[in-house]
C-alpha cells in the first residue's frame, strides 16, 4: 500500500484552459476551470454534451486528446505540475498512479488480447507486481466486482463477455495497479438499467474499500448522486457551481443547474381510448434461426402513445421492424384499422406505407448528409402526396413551422444543424407523408436532457394537433413517464405486460417489471444503498 | 468441428469451384483465339486433307466440350497434355509433355518470386510499421516518396537502371540472369539478384503503404487511447495494440503481390533473359501451342487462389472473434 494520508490534496487544477482544433481554427473547450480533489474523495462532474467534462477528466490525468492543446493553467498531481511534463514522463503515472475507465468498454478493450492480460498489463509494465501475483490480484478483483467465474473469466476475449461484465472488468483493470486516482468517464451510460445497478454498486464498493480518489463524469444526475461526495456542474467549458452532493441536490443555486434537475419531472396525464388503430397479433419472428419475438400482442389506441419499454436485446426495435414490414413475421400478423397488412414491405401499397412512418435514434445517420433539409423533407411529400413546384415548397415550409423551425433552415445540410434540430427534421420528414401512426425508436436517447424535453414536448403537441398515434420505443423510464398513455414491458422477446401507465407503474408488478423499475436511479443519494439493502446484496 | 476449420474448408471448396470456372474460361478463351494451329504449322499451301489429318492427330477435330473434359481430367491427375510445338509438316514428332516443359520454368519462377518476397515482405512490414510510428515525419515522407517513385516507373525502366548501376558502372551483379538446372544454389542467388531487386522495388510500395494505413487506421480506436492512458509507449501501442488487429488487410495485399510475383513478371524475365514461366507462356501464345498456354494459365489461377486462400486463413486466425467464438 502506498502512503495515503487522508484529507491531503491529491489533485489540484488551477485556471486550466484547453483548446481544440476543428473547422480550421482553435476553439476554447475549457475556459479556466479550477478543481480540487482530496485523497479518497469522489468528485462528480456533470454537464451536457459539449460541456467539456470528458476533456477535463482526461486533463486531470495530464492527457489531452489528439487535436487538443493546453493553453494555460496548472494540473498539480501530488505536487507535480503535469502540464510541464513530457509524455514519456507522464507515462510513469498513467496506468500506475492514475487510471481511466472509458464509456464504451466494448470499444475500449483490445479485441486481440485476453482480458486478464489487459487487466494486468499496466501493473506489470510499471513493475508493481510480478505476473502471477498480478493475475491472482486481478482474479480477486473480478470476484470483488461480482463477476461470474472470477477464476476463469480473464481467459476470455472481450467479445466473449457481456457489456456489463466488460465494464466491471475495466474497473478491475483500473484498480489493478492500486492507483491514487481513477477517472470514470460515463462508465454506465452504455449499459441497461438493471446492469447499471450492479456495476455502480461494484464500482462504489471498490473505490471505498481501497480509498481511491475518483472523478466521476456523467450526464445523469441520479447516477452521480449515488457515486459522488461532491458535484461540480459544467457548461460550455466553465464551472456553473460546485457543492457537496446532498446540498446540491436539495438546493441548487444556479438556474442552469435547476433546469437540469427539472427535466425529469415532465409528466403527461394518461388518456384512455377504445378505438384501436394498430394491432400486432400473435407475432413470432426470427433472425435466421434465432427466435427474436415470441407471441407478441400489442394494441395501439387511436391518438395515443404506447411506450415499448425493455432493455437492449428485448426485441423492442424488432417489433418496429415487423410493423413497418422490414421483417416478415413467421407467425401472426399486423392489423391496421382492423385490416391485415401484407407481412412484407414489398407487398404493401403506397397508401399503406404512407400511414406508418418511423423516426430513428441516430438522426445523424438517418439523413443523407449530401441532401439539404428541403430535399430530405420534400421527398416523402412529393412521393406520397404528389406535390410539386410551389405547392411542394409551401408544404415543406409548413412542415418546418410545425416543428418550430423557420424557412431559413430550408437550404441547410444536416451537418449545419444541432442534434436537436436534426431530430426535428427527421420528425418533419415523417410528418411529410401524412402518417397516422409514427414509430419513434429511441428518438431522444442520443440527446441532452434539455433538448430531450423540447423534442418530447413537440411530439406531444403534434399528437394533439394531428391526432397521431405513437409507438414509442425507449429504455428510459423517465421518458416513458413523460410521453406515454399505455406501456408495454418487454423482456427476452416477450411481452411481460401491457396496460395503462398508471397500472404498470403501481404495484403489484410482475417480477421483471419490478426489477426494471427498481433499477432506475433516483435523485436520492441513498437510493443505491437502500436498493442494495432491499435486494440483500 | 472448430468453426475455423469449417471456414477454411468452406474457403477451400469455394477455391475449387473458382478453379473449375476459371478452367472453363481459360479453355473457352483459347478456343476463341483466331487462327488454327494446323493451318499455321502447315502453311497456306497445305491441302485441306492434310490439315484435317493433322488436326485429327492432335485431337482438334473433337467437339470442344469433349476436349475440355479430356484436358480437365488429365490436369487433375497432373497431366497437362502434350505440347504442340516440336511437330512440323514433315510429320516428325519431337514434342514434349507440357508438364516437362513447364516444370523447370516454374521452378525458376518460384525461385525468383521467393527471393523477391523474402526481401520485399519483411522490408515492407518494417517500413510500414516505422512510417506508422513516425507518421508525418521527414522519414515517413521520404519513404513514401521513394516507394511511390519506384512503383511509378515501368518495370523495365527500373530493371535497366539497376543494370546500369550494378552491372554496368559497378560490376557487382551479372546483367543476365541465365540459370539452368545445373546452376548451384549460391550461383543462382547471385545471378537472380538484380531481377529480385527490381521486383522488390516494384511491389514494396503497395505492401508498405497498406501496412502503414492499416495501423494508422486503428490508432483512432478507443482501445488505443486506453492503451496510451495505461502508460504504453508509442512502440508498444503500434506493435502490441494496433498490429495484431491489422493483419487481415495486410495479408490480403501481401497475397496479391506474391501472386503478381508469380504471374506478372514477364517483362522482368525478358529484360534479364531469365527462363521463367512468363516467357514460356508468351512464346507459347505466339506459336499457338495451346496445351502449354492452358497449362500456364491454370497454374497462374491456382497460384492466385491458393495465395488468397492463405490470406483469408490469416485473416481468420488473427481475428479472435472467429478464432474464439462465444
Amino acid at each position: 500500500m502506498k502512503n495515503k494520508k487522508e484529507n491531503s490534496t491529491l489533485l489540484q487544477i488551477k485556471d486550466l484552459k484547453i483548446e481544440g482544433f476543428s473547422d480550421e481554427r482553435w476553439h476554447k473547450i475549457i475556459k479556466g476551470v479550477n478543481l480540487e480533489l482530496k485523497r479518497g474523495e469522489v468528485l462528480g462532474l456533470i454537464g451536457e454534451s459539449g460541456a467539456g467534462k470528458s476533456t477535463l477528466g482526461l486533463a486531470a490525468m495530464g492527457y489531452t486528446q489528439p487535436g487538443c492543446r493546453i493553453t494555460g493553467g496548472q494540473i498539480n498531481f501530488d505536487g507535480v505540475d503535469l502540464t510541464k511534463r513530457t509524455d514519456s514522463e507522464k507515462r510513469k503515472y498513467w496506468g500506475n498512479r492514475m487510471t481511466y475507465v472509458a464509456q464504451s468498454a466494448a470499444a475500449s478493450f483490445n479485441p486481440a488480447h485476453r482480458l486478464i492480460n489487459q487487466t494486468t498489463e499496466s501493473t506489470i509494465r510499471a513493475g508493481l507486481k510480478k505476473q502471477n501475483e498480478a493475475f491472482d490480484e486481478a482474479r480477486a478483483l473480478y470476484d470483488a466486482l461480482n463477476l461470474p467465474n472470477p477464476e476463469t473469466i480473464g481467459e476470455r476475449y472481450p467479445h466473449q463477455v457481456s457489456g456489463g461484465q466488460l465494464q466491471r472488468i475495466m474497473t478491475a483493470m483500473a484498480m489493478s495497479p492500486n492507483p491514487d486516482l481513477i477517472v470514470f468517464d460515463e462508465p454506465t451510460t452504455a449499459l441497461d438499467v438493471t446492469t447499471q445497478v450492479e456495476v455502480l454498486a461494484a464500482m462504489r464498493d471498490i473505490v471505498k474499500t481501497y480509498g481511491t480518489a475518483a472523478i466521476y463524469i456523467t450526464h445523469d444526475l441520479s447516477v452521480v448522486a449515488q457515486m459522488a461526495d461532491r458535484i461540480k456542474v459544467l457548461r460550455y467549458g466553465e464551472e456553473v457551481e460546485e457543492a457537496m452532493t446532498r446540498k446540491m441536490l436539495k438546493s441548487p443555486k444556479e438556474d442552469y443547474t435547476k433546469s437540469l434537475w427539472s427535466v425529469r419531472s415532465i409528466q403527461k396525464p394518461e388518456k384512455k381510448s377504445k378505438d384501436i388503430i394498430l394491432e400486432v397479433k400473435n407475432v413470432d419472428a426470427f433472425y435466421g434461426s434465432f427466435h427474436v419475438l415470441k407471441n407478441i400482442n400489442i394494441k395501439l389506441p387511436l391518438g395515443r402513445t404506447v411506450a415499448l419499454v425493455g432493455e437492449s436485446g428485448s426485441g423492442k426495435s424488432t417489433v418496429a421492424r415487423v410493423i413497418t414490414g422490414l421483417l416478415e413475421p413467421k407467425i401472426g400478423s399486423v392489423k391496421f384499422k382492423n385490416r391485415e397488412l401484407p407481412p412484407s414491405l414489398k407487398g404493401r401499397t403506397k397508401d399503406q406505407l404512407q400511414k406508418i412512418q418511423m423516426i430513428y435514434q441516430m438522426a445523424d445517420v438517418a439523413m443523407n448528409p449530401k441532401q439539404t433539409v428541403y430535399d430530405i423533407i420534400s421527398r416523402p411529400a412529393s412521393f406520397f402526396a404528389g406535390l410539386t413546384g410551389a405547392n411542394l415548397r409551401k408544404r415543406v415550409i409548413e412542415l418546418l413551422e410545425q416543428i418550430d423551425l423557420d424557412e431559413s433552415f430550408i437550404d441547410r445540410y444536416p451537418s449545419e444543424l444541432s442534434g436537436g434540430q436534426k431530430q426535428r427534421i427527421c420528425i418533419a420528414r415523417a410528418l411529410a407523408a401524412n402518417p397516422e401512426v409514427v414509430i419513434c425508436d429511441e428518438v431522444t436517447s442520443a440527446l441532452d436532457q434539455i433538448v430531450q424535453e423540447g423534442i418530447l414536448k413537440l411530439l406531444g403537441r403534434l399528437q394533439k394537433d394531428l391526432n397521431l398515434s405513437y409507438i414509442f420505443i425507449t429504455h428510459d423510464i423517465a421518458t416513458v413517464k413523460a410521453i406515454s398513455d399505455e406501456v408495454v414491458v418487454m423482456n427476452e422477446g416477450q411481452v411481460v405486460e401491457q396496460g395503462l401507465k398508471s397500472e404498470i407503474f403501481s404495484p403489484p408488478h410482475p417480477e421483471y417489471t419490478e426489477l426494471l423499475l427498481s433499477s432506475v436511479p433516483e435523485m436520492d443519494p441513498d437510493w443505491l444503498t437502500d436498493l442494495l439493502k432491499a435486494r440483500n446484496y | 468441428m472448430h468453426p475455423v476449420v469449417k471456414t477454411v474448408l468452406e474457403r477451400l471448396g469455394l477455391g475449387l469451384a473458382t478453379l473449375f470456372f476459371v478452367s472453363i474460361i481459360i479453355f473457352s478463351a483459347i478456343e476463341m483465339l483466331p487462327g488454327d494451329f494446323g493451318q499455321a504449322i502447315l502453311g497456306q499451301a497445305a491441302l485441306p486433307e492434310t490439315v484435317a489429318a493433322f488436326r485429327q492427330e492432335l485431337g482438334l477435330d473433337k467437339p470442344a466440350y469433349i476436349r475440355y473434359f479430356d484436358w480437365a481430367l488429365g490436369a487433375i491427375q497432373g497431366d497437362l497434355g502434350t505440347s504442340f510445338s516440336g511437330r512440323n509438316a514433315s510429320g516428325a514428332d519431337r514434342s514434349a509433355e507440357v508438364v516437362d516443359k513447364i516444370a523447370p520454368r516454374l521452378w525458376n519462377t518460384l525461385f525468383l518470386a521467393s527471393m523477391a518476397a523474402l526481401i520485399a515482405v519483411p522490408l515492407s512490414l518494417i517500413l510500414g510499421i516505422l512510417t506508422a510510428l513516425y507518421r508525418n515525419s521527414f522519414f515517413d515522407r521520404s519513404v513514401n516518396t521513394a516507394t511511390l517513385t519506384t512503383i511509378s516507373f515501368p518495370e523495365f525502366f527500373v530493371a535497366y537502371i539497376l543494370i546500369l548501376f550494378f552491372a554496368s558502372l559497378n560490376q557487382i551483379f551479372p546483367s543476365l540472369a541465365n540459370v539452368d538446372p545445373d546452376t548451384n544454389f549460391g550461383e543462382r542467388i547471385y545471378r537472380t539478384a538484380l531481377p529480385a531487386f527490381t521486383l522488390t522495388l516494384v511491389i514494396v510500395a503497395h505492401m508498405m503503404r497498406m501496412t502503414r494505413a492499416a495501423i494508422i487506421n486503428l490508432l483512432a480506436s478507443p482501445y488505443i487511447q486506453m492503451a496510451k492512458l495505461s502508460g504504453a509507449s508509442q512502440t508498444e501501442i503500434i506493435l502490441k495494440h494496433a498490429l495484431p488487429n491489422a493483419w487481415a488487410p495486410i495479408a490480403t495485399v501481401i497475397a496479391f503481390n506474391l501472386a503478381y510475383l508469380v504471374v506478372g513478371v514477364v517483362v522482368v524475365e525478358v529484360v534479364f533473359v531469365y527462363p521463367g514461366v512468363g516467357q514460356l507462356m508468351v512464346d507459347a501464345v505466339r506459336t499457338r501451342d495451346i496445351p502449354v498456354v492452358q497449362g500456364c494459365a491454370l497454374i497462374f489461377a491456382v497460384t492466385y487462389i491458393l495465395l488468397n486462400l492463405i490470406a483469408d486463413i490469416i485473416g481468420i486466425v488473427t481475428n479472435p472473434r472467429l478464432l474464439h467464438p462465444k
